[in-house]
C-alpha cells in the first residue's frame, strides 16, 4: 500500500522550468539519428508496390554492384538468422519478421534492406534491386475482410479473426428487455496515428570482443531490450539499448522492434555500425505506425429520465497486415469502458481483424480514444431521443463524487473523482449556447460540442491476460536509484527513454519533495539497460504515477538510511530525530548537517551503525498499486488511476466550403494533485491538438482498387498547423487519488482522450438543425458540404 | 563538388555530392546536429535555418544555392556555452516544447517574426509559426513564449 505525501508541498505543483527545454531550446538534444560512429553504414528499405503477392525471386545483382554497396538483405536470409517478433494475441500462425519473408502483405511493407557507405547510395541502389511478384487478391477493409471468402492476410491462421472476444458483465438482457427506450447506432473511426516529426532511427553497433550490441533508438517501448534479444538469439545481457537518446515525439508509437532487430543482424554480420533513419514516406507507409481503425455498433437502454441501465458495444478494428500488440488495444479500453457514468451493464464484443494495410501500432490512449468517442456519441443520442439537454443527461448519468471508490461492470475499481463538480466549473466560464446562438443569426452553422471522458492512468498489462489466457503476465513496474556521491551530490536514475515528457523533472521534483532539497541540486541521469533496473516504458499514462511513485519511494529509503545513521550517532532514538532540508536533528539541539552524513556514510565506517552498507545508495521497483491480480471471470482490474476531463467547445462552420472552426475551446481538467503545472498544461493541449487532427484532418487513406495508400506526405496527410488549434481555456480541478504518493494520475493522454468526440458533437449540433449527421471522423469539410446539399440550409 | 558556406559567421570549406540538400550539408557536412529532419519535402519546418536572416526550409534548398548567403542555425543564435538568447530563455520559461524536435526551426522562424516585428498581435504570431509543426504542444505555450519574447525584447537594451 502507497503511503500519500500530504499537501502542503515544497516543491510539487509550484511553477518550475523544466530542466529537460535548457538543452532542447538551444539545440543541444541528443537524437537517435544525431549520433555518428566510425564506419557507420547506412540503409534504405525496398519497399512491396502491391498490396499482397508472391515474392517470386530478388535480384540484388545489380545493386549489389554499385561501388559502395555494402549488403542488400532480404527477409529469406534474416527470418533463417532470426526469431520471430512477437505476438500480443495468440496467434502463433501469424508470422511476422522485420522483412516479408516469401509473401508481401501491404503496400509499403520492407521486402528487403540496401545497405550502403551513404544513405543516398542506399537509395540509389534500392532502384537497382529487382522483385518479381506474383500478385494475390487483397482486403483492405476490416468488415470485408470478415468475410467467408475473403482472401486470407496469413492462409496458416485460417481467418482474418485476430481476436474475438465477447463480454457479458452485468444483467445486459435484463436490463434491455425492462428499458422503456432503446437505441442503436454506428461510429467509424479512421486509421489516423501520432505522426512524431521525428521519424524512425536507430543505430546498432556489435562489440565482438565483449559480445555486446549496442543500440541508439528512438523508442518507447515496453521490453525493448528483450525483444531484440529474443529475436536476433543473443542472451538479454548481450544487448545494450542507450536510454540516454531524446526522442522526438512518439505518443504511443515509437515501438521499433522490427528496425532494431534489422540493424542489429546487419551490425552483427557486416562487423560495422549500421544506421536506419527513416525518410517520411518509409515511415508512413512501412513504419508500421498507423493507430486504431474501428467501426463501433453500439445499444443503448435507457429510461425517459436518460439515465443509461445498459449498453452493447461491438468494437471491429482494422489492424492491418501483422497482429504485434495492437489487438490489445480492444482491451485497455475496457478499463472505462462505461466512462464516467455509473451504466450497470455492457455487453462487449471486440474483434481485430487483419487486411492488406500497413500494421497497426499503439497511440495516445491505446484504443480509449475511439471508444470515448463512440460512448460520447451514444449520451448525445440519448439527448436528443428524449429531448433533454445533454449536459443534463451527462449530469444525471455521471458517478457522484459520493460513489468513490467505484466498481464498474468490467471490474475496474475507479479511484476518486467529482465530475458534476468540474462540469459545473466547466460550464460556468461562459455560455456557449447563446454565442452559438448569436453564430447562428449571423447565418453560420454553429454548434457546441460536450464531451466528459476518462484518462485512465497508472498503466499496467491487465489487458494481457485478459485477452490472452496463454498470457500470464500483470507485473507492470517502474523504478528509480538514487545515489549520493561522496562530496554530497545526488544523482536520481530512471530507466527508460524521455520523448518530451518531462521525466528529467519529474523525478528531479519527486526526490526534492522527500529531500526537502531542490530540485536543481539533482541530477537525473538514464543509464543504459544494462545498468538499469527494470522499466515499463512510459506507455498507459503512467509515468508520473509510477516513476514518481519510484523516485519517492527510493528517496525515502534514503532518508530513512540518513536518519538511520544520525540516530546511532548522536545515540537518540530514531522517532524523536527530526529531518529537515537534507540535515537531521535531535531534541536537544544538537544537530548533524548533510555533509557531515555523507561523511559518515562514505568515510567514517566507525560511525555507521553495525550491520549497514556504507555509501548512501537506494533503490525502489515499484509495482501498479493496485497490484497484479490476474483476471477472474472474464473480470479484471485495469488500470488504478482515472483522471477526467471535460471538454465543451464552440465551432462555426460557413455553409458553402463547411471548413469547421472552432470558436471557442474550454476544457475542465482533474488529473488529482499536479507536479509539474507547465508540463501538463502542455500535454493537455497537444492532446487536443492531436485530437483536432483525428477528428477533423488526418486520415492513411488508400485506395480500396488498387490498395495503394493515398496519403503517404504531408501533402495529403494534414496534421493541424497553429491555424487550427484554437486558444484553449483550462479550468482546473483536484481530486487527489488515493492510492498514489502525491494524489496525483495521469495526464499523458489528456485532451486527445476527448476532443475528437467534442468537436464531432459540436459538428453535428451544428448540422441538427438541417436534420443531418455524420458519424465518422475525419469530418472533412467535403463530407459536410455534400450532406448539407439539398438540405434547407 | 567543393564549396565554401558561411554558417554562424564562419567560412566553412566543405566538399559534397552535387545533389547534397543544405539540410544535410549542415548535419552531415558541418556536423551541427541542432537542425533536424522532419518531412523533407518541405511542409513541416523542423530544418529551418535563416538564410541571410529569412526563415527557409533547409530541405528544399541545395547546399550549393546557400554559397554566397549567411546561414544561422540554432547553433548561432545561442550566445554561448550554457547561455540562451532572450527567445531561447521566453521558450524556457514558457515551456514552448515538449519532445524538443521542432524547437530549433520555431525559436529561428520566432526570431526571424520578431525582427521584423517586434509587437506582433497573436494573431500575427500564430501566422508566423503556421508553417512549422509541432506535434507536441498544441502550439499554445509557444505563442505564449513569442508573446513573452518581444515583450522581453522591447524592454531590454540588446537586439
Amino acid at each position: 500500500m502507497t503511503v500519500q505525501l500530504q499537501p502542503p508541498f515544497r516543491y510539487v505543483g509550484h511553477k518550475r522550468r523544466v530542466r529537460e527545454d535548457r538543452r532542447f531550446v538551444a539545440g543541444g538534444g541528443h537524437f537517435a539519428a544525431d549520433l555518428v560512429l566510425a564506419g557507420m553504414l547506412h540503409c534504405a528499405p525496398v519497399q512491396s508496390e502491391h498490396p499482397a503477392a508472391i515474392i517470386v525471386s530478388i535480384d540484388a545483382s545489380a545493386a549489389l554492384a554499385l561501388p559502395g554497396v555494402r549488403a542488400v538483405l532480404t527477409g529469406a536470409q534474416l527470418a533463417a538468422a532470426s526469431e520471430p517478433l512477437m505476438n500480443g494475441a495468440h496467434t502463433p500462425l501469424v508470422v511476422r519478421y522485420p522483412l516479408a519473408v516469401g509473401q508481401v502483405r501491404y503496400a509499403g511493407e520492407w521486402v528487403a534492406m540496401v545497405v550502403a557507405e551513404s544513405r543516398a547510395l542506399a537509395e540509389d541502389a534500392r532502384e537497382l534491386v529487382r522483385v518479381e511478384y506474383e500478385q494475390l487478391p487483397f482486403v483492405t477493409d476490416g468488415e470485408a475482410a470478415m468475410a467467408e471468402d475473403a482472401p486470407l492476410v496469413h492462409p496458416p491462421h485460417g481467418s482474418n479473426v485476430l481476436l474475438d472476444r465477447h463480454f457479458v458483465w452485468g444483467p445486459v438482457a435484463e436490463r434491455f428487455a425492462a428499458a422503456p427506450h432503446k437505441l442503436a447506432y454506428r461510429v467509424r473511426w479512421a486509421r489516423s496515428s501520432t505522426v512524431p516529426l521525428e521519424t524512425f532511427a536507430v543505430t546498432a553497433q556489435w562489440d565482438a570482443s565483449q559480445d555486446v550490441l549496442d543500440v541508439w533508438a528512438s523508442i518507447q517501448m515496453p521490453k525493448f531490450p528483450d525483444q531484440i534479444a529474443r529475436s536476433l538469439r543473443l542472451p538479454g545481457n548481450a544487448v545494450r539499448v542507450h536510454y540516454d537518446v531524446d526522442v522526438g515525439g512518439s505518443y504511443g508509437v515509437k515501438r521499433g522492434i522490427k528496425h532494431a532487430v534489422l540493424v542489429g543482424h546487419l551490425a552483427r554480420v557486416l562487423g560495422r555500425p549500421v544506421r536506419l533513419v527513416e525518410d517520411r514516406l518509409e515511415n508512413m507507409t512501412g513504419g508500421d505506425m498507423q493507430g486504431p481503425e474501428r467501426v463501433f455498433d453500439v445499444e443503448l437502454a435507457f429510461g425517459g429520465d436518460g439515465r443509461v441501465h445498459a449498453m452493447k458495444m461491438r468494437a471491429l478494428d482494422n489492424v492491418g497486415a501483422y497482429a504485434g500488440r495492437s489487438p490489445f488495444q480492444l482491451g485497455k479500453p475496457i478499463g472505462a469502458i462505461v466512462g464516467p457514468y455509473a451504466i450497470e451493464a455492457v455487453e462487449y464484443h471486440a474483434l481485430a481483424v487483419a487486411s492488406n494495410k500497413t500494421p497497426q501500432e499503439a497511440v495516445r490512449g491505446f484504443g480509449q480514444a475511439p471508444t470515448n468517442y463512440a460512448l460520447e456519441t451514444g449520451i448525445d443520442k440519448v439527448a436528443a431521443a428524449l429531448g433533454l439537454d445533454r449536459l443534463e443527461v451527462r449530469q444525471r448519468n455521471f458517478i457522484r463524487a459520493d460513489q468513490f471508490p467505484y466498481l464498474i461492470p468490467s471490474g475496474t475499481t475507479y479511484d476518486s473523482g467529482n465530475y458534476v463538480g468540474l462540469l459545473e466549473k466547466t460550464v460556468a466560464v461562459a455560455d456557449l449556447f447563446a454565442e452559438r446562438d448569436a453564430l447562428r443569426a449571423q447565418g453560420l452553422l454553429a454548434g457546441v460540442g460536450i464531451a466528459s471522458c476518462l484518462e485512465p492512468s497508472g498503466g499496467n498489462s491487465s489487458f494481457e491476460p485478459l485477452l490472452n489466457p496463454a498470457n500470464r503476465t500483470t507485473t507492470w513496474m517502474e523504478s528509480c536509484r538514487i545515489h549520493v556521491d561522496a562530496l554530497g551530490g545526488i544523482t536520481a536514475a530512471m530507466h527508460t527513454t524521455t520523448s518530451g515528457q518531462a521525466h528529467e523533472t519529474l523525478v528531479s521534483v519527486a526526490v526534492a519533495e522527500v529531500l526537502e532539497i531542490p530540485p536543481e541540486r539533482i541530477r537525473v541521469i538514464r543509464p543504459d539497460s544494462l545498468a538499469s533496473l527494470p522499466s515499463n516504458s512510459p506507455v498507459g499514462s503512467r509515468m508520473a504515477i509510477m516513476l514518481g511513485g519510484a523516485a519517492v519511494r527510493a528517496a525515502q529509503k534514503l532518508r530513512a538510511q540518513l536518519l538511520a545513521i544520525a540516530a546511532h550517532d548522536m545515540d537518540v532514538p530514531q522517532h524523536l530525530l527530526r529531518y529537515s532540508e537534507g540535515d537531521v536533528q535531535a531534541p536537544d539541539g544538537r544537530k548533524l548537517a548533510w555533509q557531515e552524513l555523507v561523511v559518515i556514510a562514505h568515510r567514517e565506517y566507525f560511525r555507521l551503525p553495525p550491520g549497514m552498507e556504507p555509501g548512501l545508495s537506494a533503490s525502489s521497483i515499484y509495482m501498479v498499486p493496485t497490484g497484479g491480480a490476474l483476471p477472474k471471470d472474464d473480470k479484471v482490474q485495469m488500470y488504478p488511476c482515472h483522471s477526467f476531463e471535460f471538454h465543451y467547445i464552440l465551432v462555426a462552420m460557413d455553409k458553402v466550403l463547411c471548413r469547421p472552426q472552432i470558436r471557442r475551446y474550454i476544457i475542465g481538467h482533474d488529473c488529482g494533485q499536479v507536479i509539474s503545472p507547465d508540463v501538463v498544461k502542455g500535454m493537455t493541449l497537444g492532446g487536443i491538438a492531436h485530437g483536432i487532427g483525428a477528428a477533423l484532418l488526418e486520415e492513411f487513406s488508400i485506395d480500396a482498387q488498387t490498395g495503394q495508400p493515398t496519403a503517404a506526405s504531408f501533402m495529403d496527410y494534414l496534421l493541424p498547423s497553429s491555424h487550427e488549434v484554437p486558444l484553449v481555456e483550462i479550468v482546473h480541478q483536484v481530486t487527489p487519488s488515493p492510492l498514489t504518493v502525491f494524489g496525483q494520475k495521469g495526464s499523458g493522454e489528456s485532451g486527445y482522450l476527448g476532443s475528437p468526440a467534442a468537436i464531432a458533437g459540436a459538428i453535428n449540433d451544428a448540422l441538427a438543425p438541417h436534420g443531418v449527421r455524420v458519424d465518422q471522423l475525419p469530418m472533412r469539410p467535403a463530407l459536410l458540404s455534400d450532406l448539407l446539399e439539398g438540405t434547407n440550409a | 563538388m567543393k564549396l565554401v558556406l558561411n554558417v554562424n559567421g564562419a567560412a566553412r570549406a566543405l566538399e559534397l555530392e552535387d545533389r547534397t540538400s543544405l539540410l544535410d550539408a549542415l548535419r552531415d557536412g558541418v556536423g551541427l546536429k541542432g537542425t533536424h529532419a522532419g518531412c523533407e519535402h518541405g511542409v513541416c519546418g523542423t530544418c529551418t535555418v535563416l538564410l541571410d536572416g529569412d526563415a527557409v526550409r533547409s530541405c528544399l534548398l541545395l547546399a550549393a544555392q546557400a554559397e554566397g548567403h549567411a546561414v544561422t542555425t540554432i547553433e548561432g543564435v545561442t550566445p554561448g556555452p550554457g547561455e540562451l538568447s532572450i527567445v531561447q530563455d521566453s521558450f524556457v520559461e514558457t515551456h514552448g516544447m515538449q519532445c524538443g524536435y521542432c524547437t530549433p526551426g520555431m525559436v529561428l522562424t520566432a526570431g526571424a517574426l520578431l525582427r521584423d516585428n517586434p509587437k506582433p498581435t497573436r494573431d500575427e504570431i500564430v501566422e508566423a509559426i503556421s508553417g512549422n509543426l509541432c506535434r507536441c504542444t498544441g502550439y499554445g505555450q509557444i505563442v505564449e513564449a513569442i508573446a513573452l519574447a518581444a515583450e522581453r525584447l522591447q524592454r531590454s537594451n540588446t537586439p
